[in-house]
């Protein structure tokens, strides 16, 4: 039988709560720590040195095994937390596991965003070069593919202007077509193409679905996108908890999915050190609310729906906008839509964002809602909560204007348009 | 089939690390084409700025100390002699404190990619030492205007003395870095910690000035270095090669230290940072 191309072992990743979030520590707390309770301090100083110190520790993954075949498309699903992220960053080598072993037999690359290293004072042609390199390609092959990954991005015009420059499209058209033209033999791609518009996603998912048939490639691609993983993977592993759950055929895997995540509620909230976000923006709490800020355990067709979340902006110079990114269960994208620019998104202080759906837009069903904070220029994310609320959308039956269609209307939408009728 | 990779609990330090630099070394080249590129993207005189910052500071230095005050310097003219201490100590300070800043500065690609985290500040160094190699140029046209001739033994030493200068400013830059991932009260603590080293290094004022104290500068390793600069360049005095020694054994110390508190800090920067 061929070695299977990954094999992991054991794999274990741990984190001390204290140190999970990105937040720093400045020794001005420390000190302060120190002089408020001075015993506390040396009691725990000298537990720590001792060793019986009781660390809240958190397994984000544990006894994680898996056997990965040449040539196959892995897709990874789970609820956010489930461990699909650092899973792929052990894979990468970004941040070591605390125990276990993966062998991987091959060239491998990684995908955790479009334009890794990308500068925005550099011209496009200087950025393939570099993200190239950061993206492990040497420049010799870059120079091969030099002409390839500029046709592949459409931005001949523009390739000696400074990428700041760059619409957000452009932006990350360059970045893809750098990326889509690593010849690894293992390829680690994360959530990247949630970016980029419907269009040049599919010529990306072409490109992979291409090299994969043709050369071999083996992948592993996180995702959120139901339905992207469903085209892409013949196999899918679904975490839950930092545990492998289910690892099998793509259909049955996703089915099971779906079919466990209605649990999930119409309102979230976020403890400050585990709190998405930067050391620009956090996100406090999201929720699913009527006209009257409300909150509702599930939205009405007929009826105005509120989307709305509570945010905290830490640090003046940026403008992030807010915007909500709707969902179907199947992991398409009904629509986003975010605030106008304005120079008030950037004051430092808690901030309330509502985004209205209007009534008879959303048609029955379930849906989830996306929760993204961030800055056009430099495009910062400060946080990007995939599936932050789940609701479900139900037809008043009293005031419905199904009449006597006794079945779902299809489609994700159900409008009310104008229409006109004129004998004739 | 070659190319495998075998992920592990990471160990602190092990020569394959020395390795993967190499293997990387393209990486390393980019970095630094970058840094240089973008520095001085959107100036009207664009790189010439490398050579007018030491040149000004040379001019203030020669006309408050060196003309005001009178510094003795060594009975060589004062602007030269400053300009030799200035020079290697503004590619030490520029590169301790780029250094220091390296792992947050870059924090968005250490957090998506993997590559070995030792290229940053490698590559933040080798930018410096542009700048160094470009407002060298000065320095050679004052030699011409005052006269000045080095030794042959001097050119021998200059690669030296640079390779003391790296060491210290990699080896101490290492270490900074690394506290700076946890600690960021070295963004604050540097700038000052950099003004009174200059004060305590003989780039003003020659050695001989602090007399039978004089030994105490030599545990800065920096104080070797530019005496050393001005003794094989301006012929001051013989080339001191115990003073060379001593300001190897500590950089390499440095060196040593800072490599190792590095790596082993290193396996949490991406969870940190």
């Amino acid at each position: 039988m061929e070695q299977s191309i990954i094999s992991i072992k054991n794999l274990g990743k741990k984190y001390n709560i204290a140190h999970q979030r990105g937040r720093y520590i400045a020794l001005r707390d420390i000190l302060a720590n120190i002089l408020r309770s001075p015993f506390k301090f040396a009691k725990h100083k000298a537990k720590q040195i001792v060793g019986l110190e009781t660390k809240e520790e958190f397994w984000a993954l544990r006894n994680i095994n898996l056997e990965v075949n040449k040539g196959d498309i892995v897709g990874i699903i789970g609820a956010n937390g489930a461990g699909k992220s650092t899973l792929l960053k052990i894979l990468t080598g970004i941040t070591p596991p605390t125990e276990g072993e993966i062998i991987m037999r091959g060239k491998v690359a990684s995908l955790l965003e479009v334009g890794t290293g990308f500068h925005p004072e550099l011209t496009g042609r200087e950025n393939i070069f570099l993200n190239g390199a950061i993206l492990g390609m040497s420049k010799k092959e870059i120079s091969r593919k030099f002409d390839e990954i500029v046709a592949f991005s459409g931005i001949e015009k523009f390739l000696d202007t400074p990428v700041k420059y760059y619409s957000s499209g452009m932006y990350v058209r360059l970045a893809f077509s750098v990326a889509a033209h690593m010849e690894p033999d293992i390829l680690l791609v994360d959530e990247v193409l949630a970016v980029g518009d419907a269009e040049f996603q599919k010529k990306c998912l072409g490109k992979m679905e291409e090299v994969t048939k043709k050369e071999g490639r083996t992948i592993l691609f996180v995702s959120h996108n139901m339905g992207a993983i469903q085209r892409l993977c013949q196999k899918t592993i679904l975490l839950e908890k930092g545990k492998v759950k289910m690892f099998g055929k793509t259909e049955e895997v996703v089915n099971h999915y779906i079919d466990n995540t209605n649990s999930r509620a119409t309102e979230a909230h976020w403890e400050k050190e585990h709190a998405p976000g930067d050391s620009v923006a956090i996100l406090h709490s999201a929720r699913v609310v009527d006209e009257n800020h409300n909150k509702i355990p599930f939205a009405t067709a007929n009826k105005k729906i509120g989307i709305e979340f509570i945010y905290e902006i830490l640090k003046n110079g940026y403008t992030p906008i807010p915007n909500i990114h709707i969902f179907t269960m199947s992991g398409e994208r009904a629509f986003m839509s975010h605030e106008e620019f304005n120079e008030k998104l950037g004051t430092a202080g808690k901030h309330r964002a509502t985004m209205w759906i209007p009534e008879n837009l959303l048609n029955e069903g379930t849906y989830i809602a996306g929760i993204v904070l961030s800055t056009m220029t430099p495009l910062t994310i400060h946080f990007s909560q995939q599936d932050a609320l789940m609701f479900n959308v139900i037809e008043d039956i009293i005031n419905s204007r199904k009449l006597d269609f006794n079945q779902k209307i299809p489609g994700v939408v159900r409008p009310r348009l104008k229409w006109e009728n004129i004998q004739i | 089939m070659n190319n495998v990779t075998i992920i592990r609990p990471k160990k602190t330090f092990s020569w394959n690390d020395l390795k993967e630099i190499w293997q990387y070394k393209e990486l390393l080249y980019f970095f630094t084409w970058r840094d240089f590129k973008v520095r001085y993207k959107q100036t009207a005189i664009g790189v010439l700025w490398a050579i007018f910052q030491p040149f000004m500071t040379m001019v203030i230095f020669s006309v408050f100390f060196g003309t005001l005050l009178k510094i003795p310097s060594d009975n060589i003219p004062y602007p030269i002699f400053v300009y030799t201490g200035l020079l290697f100590w503004q590619f030490f300070s520029s590169a301790l404190s780029e250094t220091s800043n390296v792992l947050i500065s870059n924090q968005s690609i250490i957090t998506k990619v993997y590559f070995p985290r030792l290229i940053l500040p490698l590559s933040s160094v080798a930018t410096k030492f542009v700048d160094f190699a470009i407002s060298a140029a000065i320095l050679v046209g004052m030699m011409f205007y005052y006269g000045y001739a080095p030794h042959l033994i001097g050119l021998i030493i200059i690669p030296l003395l640079l390779l003391v200068t790296f060491m210290a400013a990699v080896g101490g830059g290492l270490f900074l870095a690394s506290i700076n991932v946890k600690y960021r009260d070295v963004r604050y603590v540097l700038p000052f910690f950099i003004q009174i080293l200059l004060f305590i290094t003989p780039v003003i004022y020659p050695a001989s000035i602090a007399g039978k104290y004089s030994w105490i500068l030599a545990f800065n390793p920096m104080t070797g270095v530019i005496q050393n600069a001005r003794a094989a360049l301006l012929g001051t005095a013989p080339v001191n090669w115990i003073l060379i020694s001593i300001s190897f054994a500590v950089c390499a110390v440095l060196l040593i230290v800072g490599v190792i508190y590095f790596k082993k800090v290193e396996r949490y920067f991406a969870d940190v940072v």
